[in-house]
């Protein structure tokens, strides 16, 4: 019966897999064409990226670097053969790059605002890389709220100072107050210690610190403020303004204290009720108004007032999210330990929140940082604003699409970059927590 | 032998404001709200001051006065002699069309972005995240002017569409013209017209109505009412009996024979744009700004919406799509069916928050020209009275209405399709 | 470091108002605007966004232009130093507030001499340095000969300004419909205007002129002879401040005056030594004490025509026929020569 005619005693050789299924033909079968419907996307998307490219490569491949106008651009578009005078004219770039970037800035100072945004970066990373840089850069991060508008703004030293000492004043007079009263008094004494200090206190005595031993870099008005660095400064001061602001907002809503709560929701539904265009109006053309009268201070930085209001209220909310996000045991744990309720908040339940929080703050910055671009509207020099000054020069009357290029790939740049690294972060932050 | 005593009887001290958990928060409740009043006192007592010394009160009759400019895209009637009130009527018209036509098409392309990115097609996937990243990144007032710039330099002008041999012809037999002052296409028109209601008499508020399109909203309702009731007959006898009747044919007729009835009645025709003079004359014009607008917002808001249904549609356990397989499904039937529905309530809250910043990004208009209310209001009115603060004041009511209607009716529907936990 | 003393004790107000911006009460009351910008050091100007040859930046950040020279001007006989400006870009929306609340000293913006911008707005036109008109603009081919037979046409109009009312006034008085288009900025107009996305752009009879000389083909199109406003453009500063009025009336009237008498930047250092016509001695402060009136010292026109020149060398150098805007004088011509420019008397 064991009639088998054949039985393999040894393993065949392993053969290649079919041609069809490897290298870049099988990879192309299985990503590209793996069924009929994916084809026909296939080739449309192969189509229109074909033709986009077409439209703007050799747009772009113009060889006009050095014009010195429009016109001129145009003669040599024309001698170097790029039929019917179609290509960029990056002369306009070469001129106005760096206006385009630091605004009417003075030049030889111009090492001020890249020195107080790589310092920046130097303050950010002790909160951005916890895990890489040492914690007592914590004190650096600190102090450069106020080395910042020094950098920017110039001016004596004995202002960022004196802006300074009113923290210690608040927080020597909380101290105090706390101690031999109540938590709560030493707050309130603590915050009208710190404002007093400041509005009525501080101008003064830096003054005369500064008569008595004059040390500062020359002070550049904010009207000099334009192109680049101008969305950067709004973007970022409304920010680290608002983070603050946004805090107490979100622990206000989250609040038991009916009026403190129905406060804190009214302003920031208002505000996210509003297009920030029309805040802007409220800063360009109001603000003034709701002040005392003979008040006047500087477009610019009624527009950063507008700007931070804006987003705190956007701040607010991401905290919020934050402190929904942590564990009920967090609090429960906190008032098992027999903490109050700022202890709780200080040694608990902010550290966490904010942690959480912060993917949701870089994005509220992105989106503040690109919404800088409306104060054009309102007549500042931003990119946007610059790039119709520019085009009012009688060289530059007409240009178009290399301006908008330009500005759309500076924020892009900014933006992604941003935005990535904030991508970056959630991941990091996701596996802490599972 | 112990006694029972009563606790000691409290007596309210002062201080006790401060340290009695009791009544603490009342205290603090009391400041908050006198420094809040104390507040809104300073600030109202110095703009009425600025204002006396500007010489400028309050005061909101400028609005009846004539407004004195014109509005390009009108959807009521509206001359430059009606009053500033009318004409922001018009802006406020204008941005709810921008912003309604800008949330739909923004879904539907954010939608299909959103499952293309997470399509098989490797180069597909590829360029929809580079399309969204592309658009999240770039400001989008960018977007707008840049949108505008494109129509306006890459389409023809009507007066390409004239002479013996145009450089450009119209499309789709002659019935619609692309030109870079925006696309006609053809208009409904009823030669036995019933013609108009007019409401509200002669105010600034007077609204016309036509009565056609009312008498077509009415039918139409009707008819899709009957044919819901036919469906839901057709499901009753197939839970009772398992067989369940074939009423398309029914059901089709039974919208599509009145509303022909209707239209002929009314005398329905199309009427088509035409070169006459400087520009197209007849059907309807979409101007150029509107759609620089819509296609700007609709673009920038879509990658935004795109990102959302990612997240919404990976949100969904793996475990969903395997049981739908199993259970014999294709994959465009397990999306629609069982993966998309259960999406739908991780997507709808931010989906909400981006109509909203969609609306508010609509008072961009101003950018391209497209008169909406920023543009009436808040631009035209403002600059011709010099009533900043009302014009302002008003202005951001009126976007604040629109938010929260907005954000209401959107909550309303999360609650209805909200997961129902026992 | 020099130079930063004296801008610390503004600095400190717009510092603090960083940190604590209810401490901002710190503004100056303004008493009298000619001691603010004296004890400032520095005048604030209006200026328009950009408009080719009345204000915009060069590739250095420095103003250039015809509005931009009068502001020069006025620094230069307030402070002696025609670089002391500081330029706000300012857009129709904002140019009045700005104004109004002190934030700038005078507005130089090409902006319309109307009733109620000087009766209700509460503002003083001190002057007018340049008399314009609203007029149009087609292409040739277009075959248009005059505004009437613009008929169903589109209009790019530069929204902010006067000109949408007096364009709804024109075609409503002719009994004739058009297609408004509001543009925001004149470079935004041009653009929509050379695409064919407009058959006429009307806005003031200069801008359309420079407009059309920066243009590839400037020969294809023409300006229609209708002039349908009056545009008196001119500097503006706020009501019931007289003395600062003043200050920036004469000076324009300096400048004209200057045109009129043949004082130039060439031969300023000349006259101003004393010449025969007592009108040039008491402009240039060789003779009487009108700069003492008006609160500046005895150089004050000297140092204001030196600075820029006289309006005719101005109006040369920015707008004129040899440069691309290429205006003629027209309407601005002196007085003499059959122009309106009436500068009173110095005297």
């Amino acid at each position: 019966m064991s009639d088998i005619g054949f039985v393999r005693t040894e393993m065949l050789p392993e053969q290649d897999p079919p041609a069809s299924e490897v290298g870049i033909i099988g990879w192309a079968r299985h990503n590209l064409f793996s069924s009929w419907f994916n084809s026909i996307l296939t080739i449309a998307s192969f189509t229109a990226v074909y033709f986009v490219l077409a439209a703007i490569v050799p747009w772009i491949l113009s060889p006009t670097w050095d014009g010195t106008s429009l016109s001129n651009c145009r003669e040599t578009l024309a001698a170097a053969g790029h039929g019917d005078a179609h290509g960029a004219c990056w002369g306009v770039i070469k001129e106005r790059w760096v206006q385009l970037i630091f605004g009417f800035y003075p030049s030889h100072l111009y090492w001020r605002p890249v020195a107080a945004f790589v310092l920046l970066g130097a303050a950010l990373a002790p909160v951005l890389f916890s895990d890489r840089v040492p914690s007592k850069m914590l004190i650096f991060s600190a102090l450069y709220p106020f080395i910042f508008p020094w950098l920017l703004w110039g001016g004596t030293i004995w202002m960022p100072i004196a802006a300074l000492a009113g923290f210690v004043i608040g927080g020597l007079v909380y101290k105090f107050a706390a101690e031999a009263l109540s938590t709560l008094l030493g707050v309130i004494l603590g915050v009208a210690a710190a404002l007093v200090w400041w509005m009525l206190l501080a101008a003064p005595v830096s003054g005369a610190l500064d008569s008595i031993l004059p040390i500062g870099i020359e002070a550049v008005e904010s009207r000099k403020f334009g192109g680049f660095m101008l969305s950067v400064t709004i973007g970022v001061v409304a920010i680290a303004c608002s983070l603050p602001i946004g805090i107490v907002l979100a622990l206000g809503r989250q609040s038991d204290l009916l009026i403190v709560k129905y406060i804190c929701v009214g302003f920031i539904e208002f505000i996210r009720g509003v297009p920030l265009i029309t805040l802007l109006f409220v800063a360009s053309t109001l603000l003034n108004i709701f002040m005392p009268p003979g008040t006047n201070f500087d477009i610019i930085l009624r527009v950063l007032i507008m700007v931070t209001l804006f987003a705190s209220a956007y701040m607010a909310e991401v905290i919020r999210g934050g402190l929904a996000a942590l564990p009920r045991g967090q609090y429960e744990g906190a008032d098992s330990l027999g903490l109050n309720y700022w202890q709780a908040q200080r040694l608990i339940i902010m550290p966490q929140a904010l942690k959480i929080s912060i993917p949701g703050i870089v994005s509220t910055f992105i989106g503040v940082f690109k919404d800088t671009t409306l104060v054009s509207i309102i007549g500042l020099l931003d990119p946007l604003g610059l790039s119709n000054a520019i085009r009012a020069d009688a060289n530059w009357n007409g240009i178009v699409w290399e301006l908008y290029g330009f500005i759309a790939l500076l924020f892009f740049v900014f933006c992604f970059s941003m935005s990535r690294y904030s991508m970056y972060l959630e991941r990091k932050l996701q596996t802490g927590h599972r | 032998m112990s006694t029972l005593t009563d606790p000691p009887k409290e007596q309210f001290r002062l201080s006790m404001l401060l340290y009695d958990t009791r009544y603490r928060s009342g205290t603090i409740q009391v400041i908050a709200m006198f420094g809040f009043m104390l507040l809104a006192a300073w600030l109202i007592n110095n703009t009425l001051s600025n204002l006396a010394a500007l010489g400028k009160p309050i005061d909101f009759g400028f609005f009846s006065e004539p407004a004195g400019y014109d509005i390009n895209q009108r959807l009521l009637e509206y001359t430059s002699r009606d009053s500033h009130l009318r004409a922001a009527l018009m802006g406020l018209l204008n941005t709810l069309v921008v912003a309604f036509l800008g949330c739909i098409t923004a879904t539907i392309l954010g939608v299909i972005i959103g499952v293309l990115r997470l399509s098989s097609n490797w180069l597909v996937a590829r360029l929809m995240a580079v399309y969204v990243e592309l658009f999240r990144n770039v400001p989008v007032l960018l977007w707008i002017v840049f949108v505008m710039a494109i129509l306006i330099e890459t389409l023809p002008a009507p007066r390409a569409f004239r002479g013996e041999n145009p450089e450009a012809t119209m499309s789709l037999a002659d019935s619609v013209a692309v030109t870079n002052r925006g696309v006609y296409i053809p208009e409904p028109l009823f030669s036995r017209s019933l013609g108009d209601a007019h409401l509200f008499g002669e105010s600034s508020l007077r609204f016309d109505v036509s009565l056609d399109l009312m008498a077509i909203l009415v039918v139409l309702g009707l008819s899709l009412f009957a044919s819901i009731k036919i469906r839901q007959r057709a499901d009753r006898i197939q839970e009772a009996t398992g067989d369940r009747p074939a009423t398309w044919h029914v059901r089709t007729a039974v919208v599509v024979v009145p509303m022909a009835i209707l239209l002929a009645v009314l005398g329905f025709y199309l009427g088509y744009p035409e070169l006459k003079g400087f520009n197209f004359k007849g059907g309807t014009h979409l101007r150029n700004s509107l759609i620089a607008l819509w296609l700007a917002l609709s673009l920038y808001t879509a990658a935004f919406i795109a990102e959302i249904v990612r997240a919404g549609i990976m949100a969904i356990s793996k475990g969903q799509t395997e049981a739908a397989e199993a259970l014999g499904l294709r994959s465009n039937k397990i999306m629609s069916l069982v993966v998309l529905p259960q999406a739908l309530r991780v997507i709808i809250p931010p989906l909400i928050s981006n109509y909203l910043n969609l609306t508010k990004n609509s008072s961009l208009a101003i950018a391209v020209g497209y008169m909406d209310i920023t543009g009436t209001l808040g631009g035209i009115t403002m600059n011709q009275t010099g009533r900043e603060l009302e014009c302002v004041l008003l202005l951001m009511l009126v976007y604040l209405a629109i938010s929260l209607t907005i954000s209401g009716i959107m909550n309303w529907y999360n609650e209805a399709v909200k997961l129902k936990e026992r | 470091m020099a130079g930063y003393q004296e801008e610390v004790n503004m600095k400190k107000s717009v510092l603090l108002g960083a940190m604590a911006f209810a401490g901002l009460a710190a503004g100056a009351a303004s008493a009298g605007t000619l001691d603010d910008v004296k004890a400032r050091g520095k005048l604030n100007c209006g200026v328009t966004v950009g408009l080719v040859g009345f204000a915009a930046p060069n590739a250095n950040g420095e103003w250039e232009g015809f509005d931009v020279a009068v502001c020069r001007a006025v620094a230069a006989a307030v402070l002696g130093d025609s670089t002391a400006v500081e330029f706000v870009p300012t857009t129709g929306k904002t140019r009045f507030t700005a104004l109004a609340s002190g934030e700038i000293d005078m507005l130089a913006r090409n902006t319309t001499w109307t009733f109620s911008r000087d009766v209700d707005l509460k503002f003083e036109f001190t002057g007018v340095n340049y008399y314009d008109g609203q007029g149009f603009m087609v292409p040739k081919d277009l075959g248009v000969s005059s505004a009437k037979e613009l008929d169903g046409a589109t209009v790019c109009i530069q929204t902010g300004t006067t000109t949408e009312l007096n364009l709804a006034d024109f075609f409503r008085s002719n009994n004739i419909s058009y297609e408004p288009v509001p543009i925001e900025t004149n470079a935004e107009a041009q653009q929509q205007y050379l695409a064919g996305a407009c058959d006429v752009y009307t806005t003031d009879a200069s801008g359309l002129a420079a407009t059309r000389a920066t243009f590839d083909d400037p020969g294809a199109h023409v300006l229609l002879p209708e002039i349908i406003s009056k545009e008196p453009l001119g500097p503006l500063v706020r009501h019931g401040d007289n003395e600062w009025g003043d200050v920036v009336r004469w000076t324009l009237n300096a400048l004209v005056s200057a045109e009129e008498l043949g004082i130039t930047s060439a031969n300023l250092s000349e006259m101003s030594a004393g010449t025969e016509n007592p009108e040039i001695n008491r402009l240039l402060g060789s003779e009487g004490t009108l700069g003492e009136m008006l609160g500046l010292d005895a150089t004050w026109a000297q140092k204001a025509i030196a600075s820029q020149g006289n309006y005719g060398e101005i109006f040369a150098k920015n707008i004129g026929e040899d440069t691309p805007v290429g205006l003629a004088r027209g309407l601005n011509a002196q007085w003499t020569e059959g122009g309106l420019l009436y500068a009173p008397p110095f005297r």
